[in-house]
């Protein structure tokens, strides 16, 4: 459909004999969430030669594209006919680092579909439209056997065989190379508009959740210390609806020119809050647990499910904080990348590793990436 | 294996209330199948826990003992997945059925398996809020038995599967160990095992706990009828629908046979000269259900409506809705037995797999109904058959098979909600290849190394599809030449 390149048997070949050496493999596709997870060790194994859309078909609400296509062509695909990924994959700017200066002719701004599904990361809209994992319905990968598996497909409603398609996403390439992936999209919402409402951290929180839990046509929630601001989707006759029921939870609201800007922004993380080189700690907790005793800057995201803080902190106290609030602390970026993610529970933890062992038996794919898990 | 099953009887009597082992034959009989009523075997035991903690210990027991464990909820399911193992224990979780804590601000209900679907939309409702997935049998199906098959529902077009409405799991493996899956946040660190768990049909492991998410009840609900003068009339409407960017609540399909039926048995008022209705859910605020409604109206009318019928009140939309969740008992009506399918293909191809189902019907002398989630293209062909006539059963059978084999062959699956149970373990087959089966038992080895938990369900072995294979391609041709693949 679009301008591709199939290298399957390459990177088959590549696979095949680093599984017969125990040669560990760094699979990488643009190169912009390279600062993500733990430190990676091995050879990389570059898939942004690997790319091109396999098929898209408007009226399905479906698309499957070679692991290595830029996000950014297959978003361009897809507003030609009206949609989108409604999960809002970030599109981070590439680390521009002396190493990756030789690589830069073949990185893709802005990332590809396996780097996004891989990391299993999704924007703003994640707690009122769903994640990546949510829209992912099949993958074709390549296991550390050399086999060529497929998984899932291009229907929505698919029961057959376990679930070995959606465990992918957020899998850091530890379950095997993603070859092509079958994604679910949507019709883009024909109306967006965005509010701010000056409230503190408390207040937005509980503001937030309150009108989650009413039929409201919210699509993003942040607090950024100051306001609360929310995007309305919708036709644009059910926002004009929804401001008053939004001020009477939330108090006077006031317009956002340039939203589109802001939420981008946010996506991305452009914004100035995550500017500079403090870690950044991402706390992914209840969405309605109590403001975190945290003393630096913090941004609120997801309706207050996605907590960003920024500083120097331990790193056991962080995933403390987490767990007290519900949830986990990750590392997003910072120096000790080692403990980037919070190791579940001895027992989940012990499966990880066995299904880890179940595709890639020797251990090649993206050793370290997932960290301790 | 009988002499261990005694002593094991023995110890879950020491470990269990009296009453919660079942041994004796007319106790064992109620549990001998599922919703699949073909496939039948009575159990060594059956034990029915009220605790997590005898839960363990259950399955405790019967790991040192080394004999297999099928759970079960409400046993509604149609594919032979509760399906009892002569000589082994069925786990009922029927009675762990409290709902342990609805918590309105974060959208949490904590409930144990034995939970009904519906009641937990019913204990939400005062809060504003409802569970989504809602499978026809709601009323009776529980809250484990649709994570073990990721059940979806009619209103799965907009609010998506089980698995997308799940926040966490309390998971015990075959030897009784606890795991949590998933937080009280959106996503949990390292693999994505609530997937993975979800659909696994009992294989990998026993749910005790679910966290599920809930949502905000739409203000406002509209269901739209529209009659058609031929089915595929109606399958192109269901595209044109969502080709224009809207996606309803729910889009369900019912053919002539299956009006009849339902109307015969609940009055639902449809149109009975209709070769096909469609039935379009609308939910909203009141002023985006009616902008979508007359875009709605203008696509059924350019795809060739005959009549389109609007309804609003709560009444006569549960009157419109009750035809179609009754449609399967409706249908059951007109036939001595029926054999429902469940394959799923994408929507573009349904107009001509109606016609094929519809060629195959004639040429296995069998009727089909057809009522199913159109938005979706989750098909569910309901062939008519008499089991008290001889070679019946392994006609209806067959010709199910070949239905499957159709979806397979236009870029569909086997099954969209039932499950593989036992019922497709021969079409797993033509769904998959050999590397993947081989992948999805080293899964169930990783997460159930004891290999005990509803053994010989849901993937076959490589062997048994050797066969099978052998079987169904002869002399090289593959089924259904005719089609384009993809």
């Amino acid at each position: 459909m679009t301008m591709g390149a199939d290298r399957t048997d390459d990177l088959r070949a590549r696979v095949a004999a680093a599984a017969e050496n125990g040669a560990p493999l760094a699979i990488r596709g643009g190169g912009t969430k390279d600062f993500f997870g733990g430190p990676i060790t091995g050879e990389p194994l570059e898939m942004s030669g690997h790319r091109g859309i396999l098929a898209y078909r408007p009226t399905e609400l479906v698309l499957t594209a070679r692991a290595g296509t830029p996000l950014a062509e297959i978003e361009a695909v897809l507003a030609r006919s009206g949609q989108y990924l409604p999960f809002e994959p970030p599109r981070f700017a590439s680390a521009g680092s002396a190493s990756d200066s030789t690589n830069k002719g073949a990185c893709a701004p802005g990332g590809t579909l396996g780097g996004a599904v891989a990391s299993g990361l999704s924007g703003p809209r994640r707690p009122y439209a769903g994640a990546v994992r949510d829209y992912l319905l099949g993958v074709t990968v390549l296991t550390g056997r050399a086999e060529i598996l497929r998984f899932g497909g291009e229907v929505v409603k698919n029961v057959a065989g376990y679930d070995l398609f959606r465990p992918m996403a957020g899998a850091m390439g530890s379950l095997g190379v993603l070859l092509d992936v079958s994604l679910k999209v949507l019709p883009v919402p024909p109306a967006r508009r965005s509010f701010a409402f000056a409230l503190d951290g408390g207040a937005a929180i509980l503001a937030a959740n309150r009108i989650a839990g009413r039929p409201l046509p919210v699509t993003g929630a942040v607090h950024d210390g100051g306001r609360l601001i929310l995007r309305l989707e919708g036709s644009a006759a059910a926002l004009d609806k929804a401001l008053p029921l939004l001020e009477e939870m939330a108090g006077p609201a006031m317009p956002m020119d340039d939203d589109g800007a802001f939420w981008t922004a946010i996506r991305d993380h452009t914004h100035p809050f995550f500017a500079g080189d403090a870690p950044l700690w991402r706390l992914s907790v209840a969405p309605a647990a109590a403001p975190l005793p945290w003393h630096g800057p913090q941004m609120v995201d997801w309706g207050g499910a996605q907590r960003w803080l920024r500083g120097e902190a331990d790193v056991g106290e962080m995933r403390r904080m987490a767990m007290a609030a519900g949830g986990h602390a990750t590392l997003f970026r910072g120096p000790d990348r080692a403990r980037a993610f919070q190791p579940p529970a001895p027992a989940v933890a012990a499966l990880n590793g066995r299904l880890r062992a179940a595709f890639d038996p020797a251990g090649i794919f993206n050793r370290g990436r997932l960290g301790e898990v | 294996m009988a002499g261990d099953l005694r002593a094991l009887v023995r110890a879950l009597r020491r470990a269990l209330p009296e009453e919660s082992v079942l041994s004796g034959k007319d106790d064992l009989k109620p549990y001998e199948c599922d919703g699949l009523a073909a496939y039948r075997a009575l159990p060594g035991a059956v034990c029915l826990p009220r605790t997590r903690d005898e839960v363990a210990a259950v399955l405790r027991l019967c790991h040192q003992a080394d004999i297999p464990v099928v759970a079960r909820g409400a046993g509604t399911g149609l594919s032979g997945g509760a399906l009892p193992l002569a000589g082994g224990v069925l786990l009922s979780l029927a009675r762990l059925n409290r709902i342990l804590e609805i918590d309105p601000l974060n959208r949490v209900a904590r409930v144990e398996p034995g939970v009904r679907n519906l009641a937990v939309s019913e204990a939400a409702a005062r809060h504003g809020l409802f569970y989504a997935p809602d499978p026809s049998s709601q009323v009776a199906c529980t809250i484990g038995g649709n994570v073990a098959e990721n059940s979806g529902g009619v209103h799965c077009l907009k609010y998506g599967l089980t698995v997308h409405n799940l926040l966490g799991l309390t998971v015990l493996d075959a030897a009784g160990e606890v795991m949590e899956i998933g937080t009280g946040a959106l996503d949990s660190p390292g693999l994505d095992l609530l997937a993975l768990m979800t659909g696994s049909e009992g294989l990998l492991g026993v749910v005790v706990e679910a966290r599920l998410r809930l949502l905000p009840r739409p203000d406002r609900v509209r269901v739209l009828l529209a009659a058609f003068a031929s089915v595929e009339a109606a399958g192109d409407a269901v595209g044109r629908i969502i080709a224009a960017g809207i996606v309803p609540a729910g889009l369900e399909l019912m053919d002539s046979l299956a009006i009849q039926a339902a109307e015969a048995f609940v009055h639902a008022g449809y149109p009975l000269d209709a070769a096909a209705i469609l039935l379009c859910e609308l939910d909203g605020a009141p002023a985006e259900i009616a902008e979508t409604e007359e875009r709605v109206g203008a696509v059924l009318h350019a795809a060739g409506a005959t009549h389109i019928h609007s309804a609003e009140e709560p009444a006569e939309r549960a009157r419109l809705w009750a035809g179609r969740k009754a449609a399967f008992p409706a249908v059951g009506r007109l036939s001595p037995d029926y054999y429902c399918m469940d394959g799923t293909i994408p929507r573009f191809r349904l107009p001509e797999v109606l016609a094929e189902i519809a060629r195959l019907s004639e040429r296995y002398g069998l009727a089909v109904a057809n009522v199913f989630h159109a938005g979706d293209g989750n098909l569910h062909p309901l062939i008519l058959y008499d089991a008290g006539r001889p070679g019946d059963l392994e006609r209806a059978e067959a010709f199910g098979r070949d239905i499957l084999a159709l979806c397979v062959a236009v870029g569909g699956v086997i099954t969209g909600e039932h499950g593989v149970g036992v019922e497709k373990l021969d079409s797993m087959c033509a769904q998959f290849g050999p590397s993947e089966l081989a992948q999805f038992h080293a899964v169930k080895a990783a997460c159930d190394p004891s290999g005990l938990l509803n053994p010989g369900k849901a993937v076959p072995t490589l062997h048994r599809c050797a066969e099978f294979g052998a079987m169904h391609v002869h002399a090289g041709t593959l089924p259904f030449p005719e089609l384009e693949r993809f």
